[in-house]
């Protein structure tokens, strides 16, 4: 018998989308909690999302049991991965669709831009997506002469302010109306200058420019929220309306999709669209839901892409205690009750999967190296676990990744160090008089070096007691 | 009943007095308390700054150690989360099934103070005295991880004297997280700069809590800000009589 090493499969690769961050993630945090306005919008938008969340989900009696669910099908899922791919191309090719594979992100932007250019057209309108944002197909159309345009309200706004977004699900979550008003007067073609940062004025002007571009452009590009193999049916849930412009009036609809949002069978849809509404907007219902199989003769698109997007997730796959993160449903939950995310924002994050989602998701698709820093960026509070409509257990993959990240040196050393000393109980105690001598010594509470002065910079350690309880036991 | 005292690293050499009120505590409710010598640390700081394979020897201490004992209780919260929820973890990654296998035997008689006091112990009135305004902040891992719920309050609110405020935002992380509060020092602190707000705003001169570690990193922002707000481990409320407040 001949055995085949496959070897490990391939991440994302560097130099392309946005997985990646420019700096580690303390040094990109410490620069937004020193902007009182972001402290202020966040703080607000998250508290409220979480009150409405919180409220709705207690009027489901079921709720544990709807999670219990939504875990199981999604682990099924991920169990038999290859298998309904298959299904689902051969279902989409069966109703008219073209389905394409992309092994990694430069794969399926050289698809989805080859595709654009083939219609002939060199603008295309948007749908809210992350994984778009996570090829970095904004950019890669750019280059290729094509405009993307994006047509939610809040990518829109980060879109115009040449920003990036910071949440899943509220991308400019970052930004208050009176920065949107001006982002809106400098960068909106044909705005009313006269516009005030009423939501109402806001949602108007936005309203106005979207309009027209919805009805002069004949090539869409979606993201996915689901995918039924038994089907070969499509789901985008949304808020606006604006997406299902996006997927009902253009001639080409295009749309990219991590492999891992495939789901087995249409009756697995009933227990996500109960759960996603409730954890992410805090909505009973999803207020636009879109489906569709396909093509349909003389009604909607009349040419169907479907670009399945691997980017790492085979290498997150091939890992049993990291891949529970390939079961996100892009909820944003985690976030909203995240108290590193709810003070820092998602751009200290890197890339575009901010978040406690992120900080498991990001460095498993890049390999960990490339994003080390994140794995750290949670204090293991557990509150993204109890939040998360699919169970996923995210600080036990952040626990599990931090021990595949690459550790400083001097770290290493000195958690040996510890380790040897706390399994010899007489050096333990002679390193308990040591500390404290010292600590006697110096400035009570002060001069740690670093990177312990971190710790001490804003907090007094205690005095040092005269005793340890294992010198007062065995005195007693 | 017979309990082992499992004193945990930080409380042994920074907050005695967390763990002799736990000793003091119990004797007073007619048990007996045993020290078994040999123990250290529970290694979580090793597992959680991504060094699990270095916690196997204290794993496998914790496990020879504890294993004689019907209870064993810590005045930890995280420390217990720990034992519960990372000691298998870490001997079946080493690839020691043996060790694991023990390692949930002795986990499963491990229990937080507030655990052993209700529910294994069945009271939640101590005859505790405490005449003071006190608030209690549940601490992450004894709300999520171990599901303390509302034994703590319940046993506060028996202490005679005592005014129990509920805090704000009780269930917001403090900011402390281990190695978190040194490798993400200005997130951390900013963190703590809101439990504290909250803190300060229940007007208490006390703030309570079933984990040394938090408490540590609490009291050493209010400390700073020279706050006037103490922190003070359950155990030590509930230690507490007439006759030694
Ligand atoms: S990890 Fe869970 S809570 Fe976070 S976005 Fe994904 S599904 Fe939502």
């Amino acid at each position: 018998m001949t055995r085949t090493f496959l070897g490990m499969p391939a991440t994302a690769p560097p130099g392309v989308g946005h997985l990646r961050g420019d700096e580690p993630f303390p040094a990109a945090a410490r620069r937004a909690l020193a902007d009182p306005q972001l402290r202020r919008n966040l703080g607000h938008a998250t508290g409220t999302i979480r009150g409405k969340s919180a409220a709705v989900i207690d009027e489901v009696p079921d709720w544990p049991q709807l999670r219990a669910a939504g875990a199981a099908i999604k682990a099924d899922v991920m169990a038999r991965l290859p298998d309904l791919l298959v299904q689902l191309e051969a279902a989409v090719t069966a109703a008219g669709g073209v389905v394409h594979w992309a092994p990694d992100a430069v794969e399926a932007n050289r698809i989805v831009t080859g595709l654009v250019a083939a219609t002939g057209a060199d603008r295309v309108i948007k749908v809210k997506s992350m994984v778009t944002q996570e090829i970095g197909l904004n950019e890669a159309l750019s280059a290729a002469g094509i405009t993307p345009v994006e047509t939610d309200l809040a990518e829109l706004i980060v879109q115009l302010g040449e920003d990036r977004p910071s949440h899943i699900l509220v991308p400019a979550i970052h930004r208050n109306r009176a920065e949107i008003r001006e982002i809106f007067l400098r960068a909106m073609p044909g705005v009313d200058p006269g516009l005030t940062d009423e939501p109402a004025a806001l949602a108007a002007a936005a309203r106005r420019y979207l309009r027209q571009t919805f009805l002069s452009t004949p090539v869409a590009v979606s993201g996915a929220n689901f995918a039924v193999a038994e089907t070969g049916t499509l789901a985008v849930v949304e808020s606006e309306g604006n997406g299902r412009m996006c997927l009902t009036l253009p001639r080409t609809l295009i749309t990219v999709m991590g492999v891992e949002k495939v789901i087995p069978t249409w009756r697995d849809l009933e227990v996500f669209l109960q759960l996603l509404p409730r954890a992410s907007t805090g909505e009973r219902m999803n207020p636009y839901t879109s489906m569709w199989t396909g093509v349909t003769p003389g009604d909607g698109p009349q040419e169907f892409h479907l670009v399945l997007l691997d980017n790492g997730r085979s290498a997150v796959l091939a890992d049993p205690v990291g891949r529970p993160a390939l079961h996100c449903i892009r909820c944003s939950a985690c976030l909203n009750v995240c108290p590193v995310y709810e003070r820092t924002g998602g751009h200290a994050y890197g890339s575009v999967y901010p978040g406690p989602i992120g900080a498991v998701l990001s460095p498993q698709l890049t390999g960990v190296a490339d994003n080390a820093s994140l794995p750290y960026a949670s204090t293991l509070c557990g509150a993204c676990y109890d939040a998360c409509p699919v169970m996923i257990d995210i600080p036990s993959i952040l626990v599990h990744l931090r021990a595949e990240a690459p550790h400083p040196r001097a770290e290493s050393t000195a958690m040996a160090a510890a380790a040897y000393t706390m399994d010899h109980p007489t050096l333990y105690a002679a390193a308990q008089r040591a500390a404290r001598l010292s600590r006697l010594a110096g400035q009570r509470g002060r001069g740690l070096p670093p990177p312990l002065s971190g710790w001490t910079a804003s907090r007094d350690l205690p005095d040092p007691p005269a005793q340890t309880f294992r010198e007062w036991w065995a005195a007693r | 009943m017979r309990i082992a005292l499992f004193v945990t690293c930080l409380a042994d050499t920074v907050f005695p007095q967390a763990a002799k009120a736990t000793v003091r505590l119990l004797e007073r409710l007619g048990h007996e308390v045993v020290f078994p010598a040999g123990q250290t640390c529970c290694g979580q700081m090793h597992v959680n700054t991504g060094y699990p394979g270095e916690a196997v020897p204290l794993v496998r201490r914790y496990a020879r150690t504890f294993d004689p004992y019907d209870v064993v209780v810590a005045p930890s919260g995280s420390c217990v989360g720990s034992v519960r929820h990372q000691h298998a973890w870490v001997a079946r990654r080493a690839g020691d099934e043996r060790l694991a296998s023990r390692a949930e035997s002795v986990a499963a008689r491990t229990y937080e103070l507030s655990e052993l006091l209700v529910d294994v112990l069945g009271v939640t009135d101590v005859g505790a005295y405490f005449p003071h305004r006190v608030t209690y902040h549940p601490t992450c891992h004894s709300l999520r991880s171990l599901r303390v719920g509302d034994r703590p309050a319940r046993l506060l609110r028996a202490v005679r004297g005592l005014t129990l405020v509920e805090l704000p935002a009780a269930e917001q992380c403090c900011g402390f997280g281990g190695t978190f509060a040194v490798k993400n020092a200005d997130t951390s602190t900013a963190m703590l700069a809101d439990k504290m707000r909250h803190v300060l705003s229940t007007g208490a001169e006390v703030c309570t809590a079933g984990d040394v570690s938090c408490l540590m990193h609490i009291g050493g922002g209010l400390s700073r800000l020279r706050a006037g707000v103490r922190t003070v481990h359950l155990a030590e409320i509930l230690a507490s009589t007439e006759e030694a407040v």
